[in-house]
């Protein structure tokens, strides 16, 4: 069992450190004072391939694996976690779905153009009255000859408004519960389809976060993703491997937080001492140190059990579940430890706290976290 | 068209600290990195690659893990490696050095060749122009700017206080400056092509023809008899206080100098 | 003097029927180091009708002269100049060769080198003559500036050497000195190494070279743009220097790469450094750590430039660098 990262991945690691260094850095602080979209950093981001990092060649991707792209997520989130999440809903949600469960045809028209660089995805799953209750979806589609015609509305969707592909899901039959739900592919610019105000949020500001408005919204029948009725398996199988990108983002938000706090830990002095001196400071740098590799290892094994196994639900759960707590939890600590200037948006600790909450919510909160593990546990 | 590109692993020397107590170099934890003239001549092949469908091969002479930089190079896009290694290489000067990748150029086909104009370690700038005289081909250096016209290459050429446009037959070699482009990123896809579905070909003292006499240390007419780290001078004063006592101290230091 | 074998060559650099300056200075040094050799100082100079040159050579310490006067030569090339130049080692056997590592320097030694199959050390900084020995010991700073390297050339003659601009010193002239004049009558082939000039382009020539300068007031990056930049040129102006930069400020576009100090810009050793917003990465130190007197004004206190500082200041350059102005200003009355 090798701990180690191949030299491969080595290489792709510093690759994505650069770019988050020299092209998403110098931007983070601006990203979220704004609560701008950052057009430029995806552009770039499209023109080198990050955007479809785990899909095979054959469809239009980079051909690497899982790990590689988590570990472009984690490194994007230390500089900016805005960047990590745009990625990833991007690719875990979006992309995956589509390649999961669609058709050659559908990867050839929709897929492709998501991870050549041409188009970014989303997925729309959460409604008003839907959250962690994913099952009680609203928004209904009927058939129509040789179209589906959807209404209702989508609420916190990442990418929203400035996606070009979307995954959504609907009730195809209200009466059949969870086995109503069906996925489809919908294109921006469909007649019927648009946008509601964008939210202004806590953290990860610059990503777009809008509501879906559907009001008969007319699409093919071949935008049908997987079987009719089969929707929810869909929604939930992708969500597995989301759940891996955001544990990422948490690691990485959790990553470049103590960074900075080291760095003013060994400048800031008082009591004619740098405070790293202080046993205070230094235990509980430890601890979080400790807490990081922790996380690490959750997140890269349950990338590794996504590319080589069926099953990897619970690795994906724990992940999550561990990198955000630690994220959360070091963040705050990190602008404690900054004091005073912990709360100066100039020392960017503040907008790691405000992001890093987050990932303890989308994407299925802890609590589900916890019925996934505890779930599998008492089978 | 092929192009040959010569690159260098270095340590990157940007990041070298001198320990201010002992006054030693602390090379630890140094990253190696791909020498940054040898890039951006690289980044100017893949140019031309890209517009008019060059081959662009990469050669390095160094240790085994010389083979990072050209995995990198593949990464970026270029069509074939070479990695030229083999104790009896080691502990070259410029002369040797020069010789040894020429002798390995002689086997391969080229229309341009490509070297940084000098690495960020030995800073010498000498082994383009010596392997240009071994093939006995033009050179040019500080080259700018370059594109290639017919069966020539046309090169901006910085001087200090000009621009020379030159022209040269080729086969030629040119030095590249690092202000010359912003190099590409790898994509992660051609990092797992590299390591993946590419070749570094490995060439020893066997494969390369270039007599004894040119190579490694023997080879070498010049050889250092002693380095030392740079000497630190002796600190001086150093201050943190407000604005207007701060430029009070300087004006007084300034008139103890007679400056003022 | 009549030109024995293993004297002392000295490149007698020239653009436009100007010697560059530095070449003043090799033949200084070239002057030490023939005096130990017991042998002599003789400059090399290649061009088109620049005979009018020689005197200045002389005055400057040149103990002979060889004039290549070719229409080949009129502008440099590199295949010329080292046909010409091998031709002159073949005659006259020389046991040093040092040339100005300038652009044209940089470019032309190695190819001399490599056609005469000789040593070449490149940017020295210390040239010497072992005492005891004899042994020519050239010293150079390596590893981006970190390490000093002192190496020999122990078998291969002429042992060469470039040397940087600013760093040996050049004699006082001497208006009565007087020397021989070689007119060599070399051969010029031309071959397929011979390149084409078409074109020249002039750079917008600063008449302020800060090698000249006697007090630089040098910015990096922390002097963030091309304002905080023009903070600094009153600061110089009200001192009577000159700009400098570093090359991180440059390669941001705040500051032209002729302002540029460091290793790969120029060496400058004046009376009076301030380095502001400046670090201190060791290529930029390489340019500037012999000035006389260095004044270092930094908002981070960890700066490797206060290393070689003699007075530190720890603060904001953009808040301190216009009131030093004015502080100057007082002081003179202006």
């Amino acid at each position: 069992m090798d701990f180690n990262l191949s030299k491969e991945h080595l290489m792709a690691q510093r690759l994505f450190r650069d770019f988050a260094v020299n092209e998403v850095e110098p931007w983070a602080e601006q990203t979220d004072e704004e609560g701008r979209f950052p057009f430029e950093i995806v552009q770039k981001m499209q023109k080198l391939g990050f955007l479809g990092i785990p899909f095979p060649k054959s469809v239009g991707g980079q051909g690497c694996d899982t790990l590689t792209y988590i570990l472009a997520v984690e490194e994007l989130s230390k500089a900016c976690a805005t960047t990590g999440v745009i990625l990833s809903a991007h690719t875990s949600l979006a992309a995956d779905a589509i390649f999961l469960n669609g058709t050659d045809e559908q990867k050839e028209q929709f897929l492709r153009p998501l991870l050549d660089g041409r188009k970014l995805g989303s997925f729309a799953l959460t409604e008003a009255e839907a959250g962690t209750d994913a099952a009680g979806q609203q928004t209904k589609v009927t058939a129509d000859g040789d179209e589906w015609v959807i209404n209702g509305s989508k609420i916190f969707i990442t990418n929203g408004e400035v996606a070009d592909t979307y995954v959504v899901f609907a009730m195809t039959d209200k009466s059949a519960g969870t086995r109503g739900i069906s996925a489809f592919i919908i294109e921006k610019g469909v007649p019927g389809f648009t946008f509601g105000p964008t939210e202004k949020k806590m953290g990860i500001r610059g990503s777009s976060t809008c509501e879906l408005i559907f009001e008969n919204c007319r699409i093919p029948k071949g935008n049908l993703l997987g079987r009719e009725g089969k929707g929810f398996g869909v929604a939930m199988s992708t969500l597995d491997g989301g759940r891996i990108g955001i544990g990422a983002q948490a690691l990485g938000i959790a990553e470049g937080a103590l960074a900075k706090t080291v760095h003013y830990v060994k400048e800031r002095k008082q009591f004619n001492s740098p405070i790293a001196k202080f046993q205070n400071t230094q235990f509980a740098l430890a601890q979080m140190k400790t807490d990081i590799e922790a996380a690490r290892w959750l997140v890269y094994h349950a990338a590794l059990k996504k590319d080589n196994s069926k099953s990897f639900s619970n690795e994906a759960a724990m992940a999550k579940l561990k990198a955000s707590q630690v994220a959360s939890e070091i963040t705050r600590e990190c602008v404690q430890l900054h004091g005073g200037y912990g709360y100066i948006q100039a020392f960017q600790v503040e907008r790691m706290m405000r992001d890093a909450k987050i990932t303890e919510i989308y994407e299925g909160t802890s609590e589900v976290m916890k019925m996934v593990i505890s779930g599998s546990l008492l089978k | 068209m092929n192009i040959i590109v010569c690159v260098k692993q270095v340590p990157d020397t940007t990041e070298v600290r001198l320990d201010p107590v002992k006054g030693t170099l602390i090379r630890d934890g140094v990253p190696s990195i791909m020498n940054p003239d040898d890039k951006a001549g690289l980044e100017a092949a893949l140019k031309l690659k890209d517009e008019s469908g060059a081959h662009v091969i990469v050669l390095s002479m160094g240790p085994r893990q010389a083979d990072d930089v050209l995995r990198e190079a593949l990464a970026m896009g270029a069509d074939e490696a070479y990695l030229i290694t083999d104790p009896a290489f080691s502990g070259a000067d410029t002369w040797a050095t020069s010789s040894t990748l020429a002798g390995a150029i002689s086997k391969l086909d080229f229309d341009l060749i490509i070297t940084g104009r000098q690495a960020i370690d030995g800073d010498t700038a000498q082994v383009g122009p010596e392997i240009a005289e071994h093939l006995q081909i033009p050179h040019i250096s500080y080259c700018e700017y370059f594109k290639i016209e017919g069966d020539e290459v046309i090169v901006k050429r910085q001087f200090e206080d000009r621009y020379q446009i030159l022209r040269a037959k080729l086969p030629a070699l040119i030095t590249a400056l690092d202000e010359m482009n912003e190099p590409r990123y790898m994509t992660p896809g051609g990092i797992f092509d590299a390591y993946r579905e590419k070749e570094v070909s490995v060439w020893s003292r066997v494969d390369v023809p270039v007599e004894d006499e040119n190579i490694g240390l023997k080879g070498s007419p010049t050889r250092v008899v002693k380095t030392n780290p740079k000497m630190l001078k002796q600190p001086g004063t150093t201050i943190e206080t407000g604005v207007d006592e701060a430029v009070q101290f300087l004006v007084d230091k300034l008139k103890e100098k007679y400056i003022l | 003097m009549q030109i024995k074998e293993k004297s002392v060559f000295v490149f007698a650099e020239q653009v436009d029927n100007r010697i560059t300056p530095v070449t003043f200075e090799l033949i200084g040094k070239a002057r030490e180091l023939a005096e130990q050799l017991d042998n002599q100082v003789v400059a090399l100079l290649l061009g088109f009708k620049v005979g009018n040159l020689v005197d200045e050579l002389i005055e400057y310490g040149a103990q002979s002269i060889v004039l290549a006067d070719h229409i080949e030569l009129e502008h440099y090339r590199t295949e010329p100049y080292t046909q010409m130049i091998t031709q002159v080692i073949e005659k006259y056997n020389p046991e040093i060769v040092l040339v100005g590592a300038t652009s044209i320097g940089r470019d032309l030694a190695p190819r001399v080198a490599g056609r005469v199959h000789t040593g070449l050390t490149a940017d020295c900084t210390v040239l010497e003559i072992e005492e005891e020995t004899n042994k020519f010991l050239m010293t150079r700073p390596a590893f981006g500036g970190n390490l000093l390297a002192t190496i020999v050339c122990p078998t291969h003659r002429p042992a060469m050497a470039t040397v940087r601009p600013g760093v040996m010193i050049k004699r006082e002239p001497e208006k009565n000195a007087t020397a021989e004049v070689i007119n060599f009558d070399g051969t010029i082939t031309s071959n397929k190494m011979f390149t084409t000039i078409d074109e020249v382009l002039k750079k917008g020539l600063s008449k302020h070279d800060i090698q000249d300068a006697r007090i630089i007031v040098a910015g990096g990056r922390g002097m963030k743009t091309v304002e905080g930049f023009g903070l600094l040129k009153e600061l110089a102006d009200v001192l009577g220097g000159e700009v400098g930069s570093s090359r991180a400020a440059v390669d941001a576009g705040l500051q032209d790469k002729s302002k540029q100090v460091g290793q790969t810009g120029k060496t400058v050793r004046p009376n009076l450094y301030i380095a502001c917003g400046i670090s201190g990465a060791i290529q930029h130190l390489a340019g500037m750590e012999e000035s006389d007197f260095i004044i270092a004004i930094n908002s981070d206190p960890t700066a490797p430039i206060f290393h070689v500082a003699d007075v530190g200041i720890v603060g904001d350059a953009l808040k301190i660098v216009p009131k030093l102005t004015e502080a100057i200003r007082g002081e003179r009355g202006v």
